[in-house]
């Protein structure tokens, strides 16, 4: 661990930390368990772990969010509650949201992925009031955002939330150091006090030596991570990153993804993330919300998504990603069934256990967080996930 | 749109032809005796005197009554604008004192210099050492020989003078440029109504509104600064708002997500971002401040421009061009410092916290040494205060020489082209403007303003020529039209070819694009004086004044035109089998066509402003009619006449953009306009 160290959340987080490094040294910090957040299993009491193991707050709540372009959308929603598609654009009106309904659980990823057009920066842009949503509600903790006012909305996003975006945004006329500091400056700090700040977080993205740079002088890569040290200099509670990988060749897009899970190892932020990659989506997310022509269609994890899509248009995302990749040992093995070995995490993908499986003689224990035996995984299991057969 | 453009050009063809025919012959019939009885059609060619609308009268008394006697409660107009003036006027004197006539005590002439002003040697320093912190030694010695030749050439003096107007006027224009600017982006309306006073106060050629100035501020430095302010701002207010519309959106959403408020979004996210566009609009105030410099010595600035103008009025070639060159050094040494200080968005410099002041700053603490020991080193020895005038080179009597050489040996050829000319070109077109009936040019005015921008350009245009008519402006107006016209047409066919030759071949282009570059910087009035010197004065003279000054759009826009056909485009001409010429003829030219377009319609904006000056020159249009009333120091008529020419101006401009969009729309380069 590098000698930055957390500030805000000391002790819960640390040993978080600990737990995901550990862990990711095993698993080269990609393919970390999904359908339960492992930061929520700390090495504690029995009965805390019960208590944290449930569906943790949600933190970021939007109800039946609208958001039409064009004049009277208001008055139109007035007029028909629930309008179809169809209905909105016969109106005259461009429908970029359609009664979104979306629940952010604290310290999640939250994936939303669509195509371009599919409403999904404009959802977000509703979530940080960049937009001002034409209908709906939006809680964050039990707080309505749409009734705050532009004074406590400055506040809120001073200290609650950070942003990163596709192009960076990073301020020409400013060095590295500056621009990272810059949100702190903003809130008046002294400058010694952000640029001390600043200095910690640009280490923490690996660009310790590059903060008297102006962003020209940087590779894309290197800007986005000038752009996620900003974003997390003032330590958000909310992150919301705007296709933040988008923008950068394929090669680096992957390096940027491994960062990126390293980074909320560490910090445990809430993360909304927009993405028009599935690929992307299926890696980093805890749970995927999917939309379609401003409508969400479907918020699940990302093995529920591939197993079971709930139409056509997911299922056509679906089809083309590697299973076992997303599909977990213990979503296969035979539950109850006993193996030999001295057990594989249920959590873990097939593609981490396909070649142990497949080189065995017998059909392996598979076993829960806790250790205790829950079933077994065969070759024929495993075999049947990588030839891609269905059900 | 698409029905009303593909109309048959034939429809054009027989509305000019019939135009053709009732100038050449209106006059003949409307003479005729006992057609349609007494005056018969008289009316038509001539509009009546008994028409005319006073509106010049009336503008006079208002502006009359506004210096003598208007009071806004607390304090009168009169008291306002000497505010005003007290507040430019302070700096003013303090900068021409430092840089140009040291401080004064005493009455009158019999003033002592108490304390003298700059050496010409630490002002050289101080350049050098700005030309080498914007960008480099090149640079520093660009501007440090531009500011050598001024000494050398003995005008040392009134450039400084010169200079100390641009540095108040500048930033002045600046920091109103960017409020003005900054409130058009907040609050649109604000912009709307912005917009048409930008448009009017860019059309009206400076002279119409001298006069009003010279009222309220009196004949001076002062009146001069802010003729020049007023001139210079509009680009300024126009390039903010566009620069801060273009910041990109992701920057603005960051500035609103890091909790910015109003203030610090302006500050320090909008504007420092946007800073590169805004410092082109800083070195376009300052090169139009300076384009003003001989035109503002006329309200009593003095300097470099006074220096032209006084030549120009005795004639004497060498001086003039001399001290016009001048302008154009000052001008070029101004542009590339502040060019090269809106290019130098930082680099990364070498933090060395420890160093004393002067190992941090080694130029400031040259130009220290350098402007203590010519201040000691002054007292004694004149020459290191001021430049010896024994020592002034001149190149006066070569110019002079020169041009007595080709009008003694040229003078049958000088005449011959201009005699061909005018008697083939220019008489004939004259002649037909005339003739042309008034009320049949206000209904083509209006038809060309329908078909191309629909009711609204319609209606805009019949108000304007409405306007000119019945202020009794019409003739002068027909003559500007005329003047203008045979320039313009004149240097599109000049400048057309030109540009398309820089467009298609890369050398000829960079040859072509440094004599644009100096054809751009020089001040308008620099055009005139070999001109009369060749031609004397009358219309000739003001044409090729005005092409020259004109020309410079014309090749700029063909050859950006060119170059800005997809290479796609033109390689799929050539797959296609094209000739060469072909290539330029089916592709490149029809697809150049709305940057054309637009280049004309710059010339003619350009040959509208240079038509006032050339008033100068004996010309009898509106421009004159501009230039007497400046004279004559008449309100009313000064700024009815540059009203006629801003409207001809606009309604020109307008129907060349709306043919230009039009183009644009048919090739599918911008969307129509919904609804």
């Amino acid at each position: 661990m590098p000698g930055w160290m957390p500030t805000k959340p000391a002790g819960k987080a640390g040993s978080r930390t600990k737990a995901r490094a550990s862990r990711d040294n095993n698993t080269r910090g990609q393919n970390r368990p999904r359908d339960m957040p492992p930061r929520y299993t700390t090495p504690t009491s029995p009965m805390f772990q019960a208590v944290i193991r449930m569906t943790p707050p949600v933190k970021l709540l939007c109800k039946d969010v609208w958001k039409l372009y064009g004049t009277g959308g208001d008055t139109f929603l007035d007029k028909t509650p629930d309008p179809s598609f169809e209905q909105i654009k016969a109106a005259g009106l461009i429908p970029a949201v359609r009664k979104a309904n979306i629940e952010v659980r604290e310290g999640e990823i939250f994936v939303i992925m669509g195509l371009s057009g599919s409403g999904k920066s404009t959802l977000v842009r509703c979530m940080s009031r960049l937009i001002e949503p034409t209908r709906g509600a939006l809680f964050y903790d039990d707080r309505d955002l749409l009734k705050a006012t532009d004074k406590e909305m400055i506040e809120i996003r001073r200290h609650k939330m950070g942003m990163v975006f596709q192009h960076f945004a990073l301020l020409p006329h400013l060095t590295v150091l500056q621009n990272v500091a810059f949100p702190l400056t903003i809130q008046g700090q002294k400058r010694a006090s952000a640029e001390a700040r600043a200095h910690e977080v640009i280490e923490l993205v690996g660009l310790k030596g590059r903060e008297t740079y102006y962003p020209r002088e940087l590779s894309g890569g290197q800007q986005q991570r000038v752009g996620i040290a900003r974003s997390l200099a003032d330590e958000p509670e909310l992150w919301f990153l705007d296709e933040p990988f988008s923008a950068l060749d394929p090669l680096i897009r992957r390096e940027m993804q491994d960062e990126f899970l390293r980074l909320q190892g560490m910090l445990a932020k809430t993360i909304v993330f927009i993405t028009h990659d599935f690929d992307e989506a299926i890696r980093l997310a805890d749970r995927i919300a999917i939309m379609k022509d401003g409508a969400v269609i479907q918020v699940a994890t990302p093995e529920q998504l591939v197993l079971n899509p709930a139409s056509e248009y997911v299922e056509e995302f679906a089809r083309h990603v590697s299973r076992d990749k997303v599909m977990s040992v213990g979503s296969v093995m035979t539950p109850g069934a006993t193996g030999a070995g001295d057990g594989i995490s249920a959590q873990l993908k097939i593609a981490d256990v396909a070649a142990q499986v497949v080189e065995a003689d017998q059909p392996l224990t598979v076993v829960d967080d806790t250790g205790l035996p829950v079933g077994a995984i065969g070759r024929d299991a495993v075999i049947g996930v990588l030839i891609g057969k269905r059900g | 749109m698409r029905a009303l453009s593909s109309r048959p050009l034939w429809v054009f063809g027989a509305l000019l032809a019939l135009t053709w025919v009732l100038a050449r012959h209106g006059a003949g019939w409307v003479g005729a005796e006992g057609w349609l009885g007494d005056g018969g059609l008289e009316w038509a060619i001539k509009y009546p005197t008994a028409w005319v609308i006073p509106l010049k009268d009336y503008v006079s008394a208002a502006m009359k009554w506004l210096v003598e006697e208007a009071h806004f409660g607390l304090f009168t107009f009169t008291e306002f604008t000497r505010a005003i003036s007290w507040a430019i006027e302070q700096p003013y004197e303090l900068v021409r004192a430092l840089l140009a006539e040291g401080f004064m005590d005493g009455p009158g002439r019999r003033a002592k210099q108490v304390f003298p002003p700059f050496s010409w040697l630490t002002i050289t320093a101080c350049v050098v050492a700005l030309g080498h912190y914007a960008r480099d030694w090149v640079l520093a010695a660009i501007v440090g020989l531009a500011f050598l030749y001024l000494a050398l050439f003995g005008q040392w003096e009134s450039a400084m003078i010169t200079l100390a107007s641009v540095i108040i006027a500048v930033p002045i224009g600046v920091v109103g440029g960017l409020s003005l600017g900054i409130l058009a982006y907040r609050h649109p309306m604000f912009d709307r109504i912005l917009k048409p006073v930008l448009d009017l106060m860019q059309t009206i050629p400076i002279f119409a509104y001298l006069v009003p100035i010279l009222f309220m501020f009196g004949f001076g430095p002062v009146s001069a600064l802010v003729a020049t302010v007023i001139y210079a701002m509009p680009p300024m207010v126009r390039i903010t708002t566009m620069a801060l519309k273009a910041v990109s959106p992701e920057i603005k959403d960051f500035g609103v997500m890091t909790g910015c408020t109003r203030a610090q979004m302006t500050w320090r996210i909008l504007v420092p971002s946007a800073l590169p566009s805004l410092m082109v609009g800083v070195n376009q105030v300052i090169m139009l401040s300076l384009n003003m410099v001989i035109i503002a010595s006329m309200i009593g600035a003095g300097g470099l421009g006074f220096d032209v103008l006084s030549a120009l009025r005795r004639l004497d070639i060498g001086g003039g061009f001399e001290a016009g060159i001048a302008i154009v050094i000052l001008a070029i040494a101004v542009d590339r410092l502040s060019q090269a200080f809106s290019e130098r968005s930082g680099h990364v410099k070498p933090d060395v916290p420890g160093a004393r002041w002067p190992a941090r700053h080694p130029r400031a603490t040259a130009v220290l040494l350098v402007m203590i020991a010519a201040f000691i080193l002054g007292r004694f020895l004149p020459f290191f205060q001021t430049y010896p005038e024994e020592w002034w080179l001149t190149t006066g009597d070569f110019w002079d020489n020169s041009v007595k050489y080709l009008n003694i040996n040229f003078y049958d050829e000088f005449e011959a082209v201009k005699l061909f000319f005018l008697n083939y070109f220019m008489l004939p077109l004259k002649r037909f403007f005339l003739g042309i009936p008034w009320p049949w040019a206000c209904l083509m005015v209006v038809a060309l303003g329908y078909h191309f921008g629909g009711w609204r350009l319609a209606a805009m245009n019949a108000v304007m020529t409405i306007f000119i008519v019945t202020t009794g402006m019409w003739e002068k107006a027909m003559v500007t039209v005329y003047l203008c016209g045979s320039a313009v047409v004149i240097a599109s066919a000049i400048g057309i070819p030109l540009g398309v030759l820089a467009g298609t071949n890369a050398r000829a282009g960079s040859a072509i694009g440094v004599v644009i570059d100096t054809l751009q910087t020089l001040p308008s009035f620099v055009y005139l004086i070999p001109v009369v010197m060749l031609f004397r004065i009358g219309d000739f003279t003001a044409m090729v004044a005005i092409v020259a000054y004109a020309l410079v759009p014309s090749v700029r826009y063909a050859a950006h035109g060119i170059r800005s056909v997809s290479p796609e485009l033109v390689e799929a001409g050539v797959v296609a089998g094209c000739t060469r010429w072909q290539l330029l003829t089916r592709i490149r030219l029809p697809l150049a066509l709305p940057e054309v377009l637009l280049g004309l319609n710059q010339t003619i904006m350009l040959a509208l402003s240079m038509l006032v000056i050339t008033a100068l020159v004996g010309t009898r249009d509106l421009g004159q009619e501009v230039y007497i009333a400046l004279t004559k120091a008449d309100t009313g008529r000064g700024l009815v006449a540059g009203f006629s020419i801003a409207f001809i101006a606009i309604i020109a401009d307008r129907i060349i953009l709306a043919s230009a969009r039009s183009a644009r729309v048919r090739y599918g380069l911008e969307e129509a306009a919904h609804g």
